[in-house]
């Protein structure tokens, strides 16, 4: 476990202009680089996805408020869905694997380098399409600019007679750019797990993060490819004359439902297991245990996966499926929760008898716990089709989702941040500031979502620009917007610790938080190719063995 | 090190506060909340915890026992998560010997997984009893049958055994248990997606073009029911509501004569119906008795038995009637009612024949 560096000349240390260092970072093929870029375009999307978000809660703060016309409202909701899924979570988790991965296996880069750079550009290219649909969308007359379509598209809305001009085709190819370059990573993810693990990494040494983001790559596979096909359909549909959901000509609005979803749902797993991942490094760290039932956190993320694909229609309870069908995508959605809740008891199990440190990544990952416990058991409810049929496309549904989204993956990944930001920067982010950040952030969250629920409670539909006074909602939608500025301030404060904690923050070294995966062996941030002579390890605590000789874990597996 | 013991105790009381102050809140609100529902015949608060129709009932039923299963499993492990941040946080005497390094247990892993599976099992069965009741009901003889369908953003109602035609307002007869006149419903659409969604009386089932899908109401109590479109449709999605007035068996009768009766043919008014005859009104709109047919948009044959106009967007008077039909964008912008840029002489004429379509 060499902490040498392969002597490599890069730009700034020949100390030479601004310009060559902007092109060495556009022509990288550095998996830490590029695992860079992925963060900071995703994080420059949940900026823009938030103030969308803040755009329509201010319009939602009142009954009858006109802050913005419906047509923007529209527009507002369907860019802040497709921006916050498919150009913020996707690659900021494609930014942690491409990071992460080829330091904790102990390999010096990914798999395919230039693939990497290839998927990268192209998800890029797909978010700066949507984005320029603002000022090339419209194409005939009186119609709209960017998508408002919703994030789902549905058919026949999508189709050429409801969305005339070409904001829907700006949707379409952006999600098939980024739909590829998603592919892409995948395949690299995969391959660079299967094939580039250091000696002695066997499948069941491998860190958790590791074994999941696999899982995950392989689910991006299944769940993209009918997306793409979908969107392929749709193309001809409005430009080639095709009738596959064309319901004037014999075509099928549910065909689209399914092709979506069966996109849809794995995608909210795709989005989670990295989350998991994160838990299940930092948890461990900060309790000052090992994971509790490894062989069980990996059978039970590998089983979700499965189950995962056969549970697409819960999103479609309404669409008048008949009482087996709904029955049988009662009982699958349920049994997702069982390998679910086992996760949540492990790393319960981790924690006790632990030493637990509330650092803020711990804490964090303990207000990830918390609220995917809760998003959990209303997604249980959800699950109960005819419970389903009075909160399915309420704001029940989706403050649950929400809190899947942003009180699970949103929390994992900020305990991410403050975990793994020594590493990226060797810079510590400051621990004041992150706690102040995860309180406000923690006190905005519940504001908003708990709040949310009970508008759907009482029949409050979603995705509607203004609503009726009178109907026991204007109260709690004033809160929840109020909420939803609580938690802008407290992004802020992330955002300005990110940035001040770059240049003034304390030293990191190479290990912080006395952490036993291989990536706390290097320096912070790791040297170019990372290991100057690769690692071998024997136990899923190399650095564990290296600290406690006298008790290595090499001994108990 | 000292400070670092205080620092800890200060964050995990701080946890504890902050979640008992939210559910405290959230206790409260759903309090008040309850509190607004208490008026019986309007009912201004479509809230799913009050229902007045069996559909609704079963699902309420259901969501209590969901409710409780969810309940218990949260404070349950709620519980565990709050003793585990409090119990083993890092104190400072020990900090600096690592605490046992325990890897797992096969007897606690089965026991986690096996009790969720019975929970499992048991919330399916539950549910699958509650599917069943309501989606293969049998249709009785005294059912009412009705077909809705969805337009960009209305809504139709039909009765073919009645001959009624109407739209956003829905009527159907309150049913006795002992004499039972549910109202089922066949759902279509003429555009997109929608979603036919009264919380009070039944769970929402969608109207989805090409499709035929069914679903039924069995109200016992009179009185008027709010709901809206569920499923996005387009820009005014959020102004297609829907407005179910329950009837006593004697009211709905009367309702159904009244709308038998063909429309009013006053000679006095025969100038303001040649301007619905003459113009583009008629492309879209049916008045029976006039060459006015077009099913575009809803049929105004009695226009002023309905409450409301631009479906729910406006009350129905005079005033928003004038303004609505010079300038639809004022009420409900993106619909697709296109401005009818009358002369005022020959709006005042329309004005007064619609207002004579009781």
């Amino acid at each position: 476990m060499s902490s040498d560096a392969i002597a490599i000349q890069t730009a700034e240390a020949a100390g030479r202009p601004w310009v060559e260092t902007l092109h060495e970072w556009v022509t990288t093929v550095d998996h830490k680089r590029l695992g860079v870029l992925y963060i900071l375009y995703a994080l420059f999307f949940l900026v823009i996805g938030g103030i969308e978000a803040t755009i329509m809660r201010i319009q939602l703060m009142h009954p009858h408020n006109d802050f913005v016309s419906p047509q923007v409202f529209n527009r507002m909701f369907t860019m802040h869905g497709t921006t916050m899924i498919f150009f913020v979570a996707m690659p900021i988790m494609f930014g942690f694997a491409n990071y992460l991965v080829p330091l904790m296996i102990g390999a010096r880069d990914m798999a395919f380098p230039r693939l990497n750079a290839f998927s990268f550009w192209l998800t890029a290219f797909g978010g700066l399409l949507l984005y320029f649909s603002f000022l090339g969308g419209s194409g005939l007359y009186g119609a709209g600019n960017a998508p408002d379509v919703g994030w789902w598209a549905y058919a026949p809305l999508a189709s050429r007679a409801f969305s005339p001009g070409h904001s829907s085709d700006y949707w379409t190819i952006a999600l098939l750019a980024s739909g590829f370059g998603s592919i892409g990573t995948a395949i690299n993810i995969i391959a660079t797990i299967i094939s580039m693990r250091c000696p002695g990494m066997k499948l069941s040494r491998m860190p958790l993060l590791a074994w999941l983001n696999l899982v995950m790559s392989g689910m991006v596979l299944l769940a993209i490819t009918p997306l793409s096909a979908a969107q392929l359909m749709l193309l001809v549909d409005r430009y080639l004359g095709g009738h596959f959901f064309d319901t004037q000509a014999g075509g099928s609005a549910t065909l689209w439902m399914h092709f979506f979803w069966i996109f849809g749902h794995p995608e909210v797993y795709v989005l989670i297991i990295p989350c998991f991942a994160f838990a299940s490094e930092i948890i461990p760290v900060f309790s000052r245990k090992p994971i509790f039932g490894y062989p069980v956190m990996v059978g039970a993320t590998v089983c979700i996966a499965f189950v995962s694909m056969s549970v697409w229609a819960h999103h479609m309870f309404t669409i008048g499926m008949n009482s087996y069908a709904n029955s049988f995508f009662t009982i699958t959605t349920m049994a997702v929760g069982v390998p679910t809740g086992i996760k949540i008891f492990n790393w319960l199990g981790t924690m006790w008898g632990g030493k637990i440190q509330f650092r803020t990544p711990m804490l964090f990952c303990i207000g990830f716990l918390f609220q995917f416990l809760i998003a959990g058991l209303t997604g249980i409810m959800l699950a109960s089709s005819p419970f389903d049929w009075q909160l399915g496309g309420s704001y029940f549904v989706v403050a649950h989702f929400h809190y899947v989204i942003v009180g699970g993956i949103l929390f994992a990944l900020f305990g991410a941040f403050y975990y793994w930001y020594p590493k990226i920067t060797g810079r510590m982010l400051h621990e004041g500031l992150g706690k102040l950040h995860f309180w406000l952030f923690l006190i905005g969250f519940h504001l908003t979502f708990d709040l949310m629920h009970i508008p759907g409670l009482l029949g409050m539909p979603r995705r509607i620009y203004t609503y009726e006074p009178g109907r026991g909602w204007d109260t709690l939608n004033f809160l929840v917007t109020v909420g939803a500025f609580v938690q802008g301030i407290a992004t802020l404060v992330f955002v300005l610790n990110l940035v001040i904690s770059y240049f003034k923050g304390a030293k990191a070294g190479n290990d912080p938080w006395d952490a036993w995966t291989l990536e706390w062996s290097v320096s912070s941030p790791p040297p170019d190719y990372n290991f100057a002579s690769i690692p071998a390890v024997s136990s899923r605590r190399p650095l564990w063995d290296l600290k406690h000789p006298e008790d290595p874990d090499s001994r108990y597996e | 090190m000292r400070m670092g013991e205080t620092h800890c105790q200060a964050d995990w009381r701080a946890i504890v506060s902050r979640v008992a102050g939210v559910l405290v809140l959230l206790a409260g609100v759903l309090l008040a909340a309850g509190l607004c529902t208490a008026s019986p015949r309007d009912n201004p608060v479509p809230s799913i915890f009050e229902p007045h129709s069996t559909p609704a009932e079963s699902i309420r039923h259901l969501s209590y026992f969901v409710l409780a299963v969810t309940g218990v499993i949260f404070l349950v492990v709620f519980s565990l998560l709050g003793y585990v941040v409090v119990k083993f946080r890092s104190r400072v005497a020990d900090r600096e010997r690592e605490p046992a390094q325990v890897y797992g247990s096969t007897q606690i892993e089965l026991a986690w997984t096996i009790i969720p599976i019975l929970i499992v099992v048991v919330l399916f069965l539950a549910t699958a009893r509650v599917i069943h009741a309501i989606q293969d009901a049998p249709k009785p003889a005294g059912a009412v049958e009705i077909t809705a369908i969805g337009h960009q953003f209305w809504w139709e109602f039909r009765y073919p055994a009645l001959g009624v035609v109407t739209a956003n307002e829905l009527h159907v007869p309150v049913s006795d248990s002992s004499h039972p006149t549910p109202t089922f419903l066949k759902l279509l659409s003429a555009d997109t997606d929608h979603s036919f969604w009264i919380p009070q009386l039944a769970g929402k089932t969608d109207l989805i073009p090409n499709r035929v899908n069914e679903t039924w109401l069995d109200p016992h109590e009179t009185g008027l029911f709010l709901g809206q479109c569920a499923q996005y449709c387009g820009t005014q999605h959020a102004k297609m509501l829907l407005r179910v007035y329950v009837d006593s068996p004697e009211d709905f009768n009367a309702w159904v004569r009244a709308q038998q009766q063909p429309a009013n043919e006053d000679a006095k008014e025969a100038v303001g119906r040649r301007v619905f005859e003459r113009t583009a009104c008629l492309n879209c709109h049916a008045i029976n008795g006039t060459n006015g047919a077009g099913r575009f948009g809803p049929d105004l044959t009695h226009l002023m038995s309905r409450r409301t106009i631009a479906s729910g967007a406006a009350e129905n008077n005079s005033q928003n009637l004038r303004l609505w039909i010079q300038n639809p964008d004022s009420i409900k912008p993106g619909s697709l009612m296109p401005a009818m840029k009358l002369s005022d002489a020959e709006l005042d004429a329309l004005m007064r024949y619609l207002e004579t379509l009781q």
